[in-house]
C-alpha cells in the first residue's frame, strides 16, 4: 500500500555488494585493520548504509552526478594558472599518473616534514609550483579536483600509513576522535562506532568512514569534502569545531583516513 | 577557606543576570533547584521535584517528539508517539517505561544520564557546565558557560509526567 511505498525509500540493503559500472568489484566490507582491533571487527564503506536508489546510482558513473564534476576538473587539470603559465598537466602528464594517490594520503611529506592531505599537496602545487592562489580547502574547484584523483584509484584498497614520523600525528587525531565535544557531549565513536547502523531520527548511522570522499550530497546537489563533514558533525554537538584546515582537523583526516584501511577508493561517491 | 568560597559563589548566583537562563521564560518559581544544586543519590535519582509544580504529560509528549525541543525520538521509539515519523534506534524503547521506572529516577537520567548510566552516549538536558569547545547551538560559534540547559526545570517534569503514563497497552 501507500505506507510501504513511502517507507522504501529508507530501507538500505546492508548486504549488498558494489560492481561500479558492471565490471570493478569494490571492497564495501573488510576486516578492520589491526589498530582497530580492540573495538571493531568490520569495517563498512558509507555506501553500504545508503537506501537502494543511492546505492544504485552510485555503481554506474552515468547516474553518478558527482562525475559531472570530475570533467570539470579534467579541465582545470589542463587550464593554466598562476604566475608559471603552468598547469597540472605540465607537470604530471595525464590524470591517470595520479593512480593509487589518493589511497595513500594523507602521508608523510618528508621534504616539508608535516603529515599532508591530498588538499594539502594540491595547494602546495598551486601556490610554489604555479604561482597560483591556493583553493579554499571546502570549496567546489578543491572538491572536483579531488574527485577526479580519486577516480584514478578507484577499487585500490585505502592505505594509509600510520607509522614512523606520521605516527605523532595519528595518536592526536585518535584523542580528537574520542573526544566528547559539546553540550551534547558525543565523539565520534559515539555514534560511528557504538551506533553504526542504528538510525538516529531518520539517519542511517554509517561508520563515518572517509573512502567515499569527495561525496555527492543529494541533499545539496554538490560535492562535499572531508573538512565540511567534519565540521558539520562537530556542529550538531552544539560544539564550535574546528576550523577547516586546522591541526587539529588534519589529524582527524589522517587517523579517520586510516581507519578505513582496506576499503575501496570510492570517490566520488554518493550520499543523501 | 570552604565557607568564604561557598560564599562567593551564592553571590555570583544571586548578582549575574547571565545565569538567568533563557529557556526559562514562565514565571521564576520560589521552589525551582537551579542545575547546580540538583542532588543526586547513589543511582542517579533525584527526589526532589524541580519546581514543586506537577507537569503536565501532553505537553511532555511535545517536548519528546519535537526536533526543536527534546528531540528524544531521535534517539528512542516510543510506541505512543507513533503519530511523528522516525523513531530512531540508539536508546532502549520507552513503551513500557511507566511501569519500569520510578519519578525520581527518571528525573535523575533526564537531569544527568551519566550518573545513571555510566558513559551513556544520552545528553544530559539540566546541565550548564563542564563541556569541551561547547558552542552556541548550532551556529559553530563559541559559548560561553554557564549554557542554558537543554531543557527547562519545569519541561524535565512535564516529560517525566509523559513517561509516567507509558504503560504496555
Ligand atoms: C611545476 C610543476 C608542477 C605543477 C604545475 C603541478 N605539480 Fe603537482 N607535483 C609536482 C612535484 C614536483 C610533486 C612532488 C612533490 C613532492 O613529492 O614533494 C608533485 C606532487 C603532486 C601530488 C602528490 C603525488 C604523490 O604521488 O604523492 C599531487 C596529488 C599533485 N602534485 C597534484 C597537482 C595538481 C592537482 C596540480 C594542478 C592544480 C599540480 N599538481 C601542479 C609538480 C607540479
Ligand atoms: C550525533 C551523531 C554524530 C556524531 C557525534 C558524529 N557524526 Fe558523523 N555523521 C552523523 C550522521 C547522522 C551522518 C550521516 C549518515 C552517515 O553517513 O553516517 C554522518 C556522516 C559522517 C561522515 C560521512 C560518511 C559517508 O560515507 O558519507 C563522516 C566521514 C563522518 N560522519 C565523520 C564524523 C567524525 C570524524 C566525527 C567526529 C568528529 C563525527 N562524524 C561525529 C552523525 C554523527
Ligand atoms: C543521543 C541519544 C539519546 C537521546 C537524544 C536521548 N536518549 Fe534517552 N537513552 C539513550 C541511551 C543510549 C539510553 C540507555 C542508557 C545506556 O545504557 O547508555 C537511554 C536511556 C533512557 C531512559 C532509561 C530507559 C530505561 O528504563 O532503562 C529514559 C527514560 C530515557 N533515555 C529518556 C529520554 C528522554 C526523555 C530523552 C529526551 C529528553 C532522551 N532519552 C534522549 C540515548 C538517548
Amino acid at each position: 500500500g501507500a505506507l510501504a511505498i513511502a517507507a522504501t525509500p529508507l530501507f538500505a540493503d546492508e548486504e549488498a555488494d558494489l560492481v561500479l559500472n558492471g565490471e570493478t568489484e569494490m571492497v564495501v566490507r573488510t576486516a578492520a585493520p589491526d589498530h582497530l582491533s580492540d573495538t571493531l571487527d568490520e569495517i563498512y564503506s558509507g555506501w553500504v548504509f545508503r537506501n537502494d536508489d543511492t546505492q544504485v546510482m552510485q555503481a554506474d558513473d552515468f547516474d553518478n552526478p558527482g562525475m559531472i564534476f570530475v570533467d570539470q576538473a579534467m579541465e582545470a587539470w589542463a587550464a593554466a594558472d598562476g604566475s608559471e603559465g603552468k598547469s597540472c598537466a605540465s607537470c604530471h602528464d595525464g590524470p591517470e599518473s595520479m593512480a593509487g594517490v589518493r589511497a595513500s594520503y594523507p602521508k608523510w611529506n618528508a621534504d616539508a616534514g608535516e603529515v599532508r592531505t591530498l588538499w594539502m599537496q594540491i595547494n602546495d602545487c598551486r601556490e610554489n609550483q604555479m604561482g597560483a592562489e591556493p583553493w579554499k580547502i571546502t570549496g567546489g574547484d578543491m572538491a572536483a579536483m579531488e574527485a577526479l584523483i580519486s577516480v584514478q584509484s578507484r577499487g585500490m584498497p585505502v592505505n594509509v600509513a600510520i607509522d614512523g614520523p606520521a605516527a605523532e600525528t595519528w595518536e592526536k587525531g585518535k584523542e580528537i576522535y574520542y573526544t566528547r565535544y559539546g553540550q551534547l557531549e558525543l565523539s565520534c565513536a559515539n555514534c560511528h562506532e557504538e551506533n553504526y547502523g542504528n538510525y538516529i531520527r531518520a539517519d542511517h548511522l554509517s561508520q563515518g568512514q572517509i573512502n567515499g570522499f569527495p561525496t555527492y550530497r543529494l541533499k545539496n546537489a554538490k560535492l562535499n569534502s572531508v573538512q565540511a563533514r567534519f565540521e558539520g558533525c562537530i556542529r550538531d554537538t552544539r560544539a564550535e569545531p574546528f576550523k577547516p584546515g586546522s591541526d587539529e582537523f588534519i589529524a582527524l583526516e589522517l587517523y579517520v583516513a586510516s581507519r578505513g584501511n582496506g576499503l575501496s577508493v570510492e570517490g566520488p561517491s554518493v550520499r543523501n | 577557606m570552604r565557607h568564604f568560597t561557598r560564599t562567593l559563589a551564592v553571590l555570583a548566583l544571586t548578582a549575574s543576570p547571565i545565569l538567568t537562563s533563557p529557556v526559562l521564560t514562565g514565571p521564576a518559581w520560589a521552589e525551582e533547584v537551579a542545575p547546580a544544586d540538583v542532588v543526586f543519590d547513589e543511582y542517579g535519582a533525584v527526589a526532589k521535584s524541580l519546581t514543586g509544580v506537577p507537569g503536565d504529560p501532553a505537553k511532555g509528549a511535545e517536548v519528546m517528539a519535537s526536533k526543536k525541543i527534546g528531540n528524544c525520538v531521535a534517539c528512542h521509539a516510543v510506541a505512543q508517539l507513533s503519530d511523528t515519523p522516525f523513531h530512531g534506534e540508539v536508546g532502549p524503547e520507552l513503551s513500557w517505561t511507566g511501569e519500569a521506572r520510578s519519578e525520581a529516577e527518571l528525573r535523575g537520567i533526564l537531569v544527568n544520564s551519566k550518573k545513571t548510566f555510566e558513559g551513556t552516549v544520552m545528553p544530559a538536558y539540566y546541565k550548564t557546565t563542564g563541556f569541551i569547545r561547547p558552542g552556541e547551538g548550532f551556529t559553530k560559534k563559541p559559548a560561553q558557560e554557564p549554557l542554558p540547559p537543554l531543557l527547562s526545570a519545569q519541561q524535565i517534569e512535564d516529560t517525566i509526567a509523559f513517561l509516567m503514563t507509558l504503560k504496555d497497552q
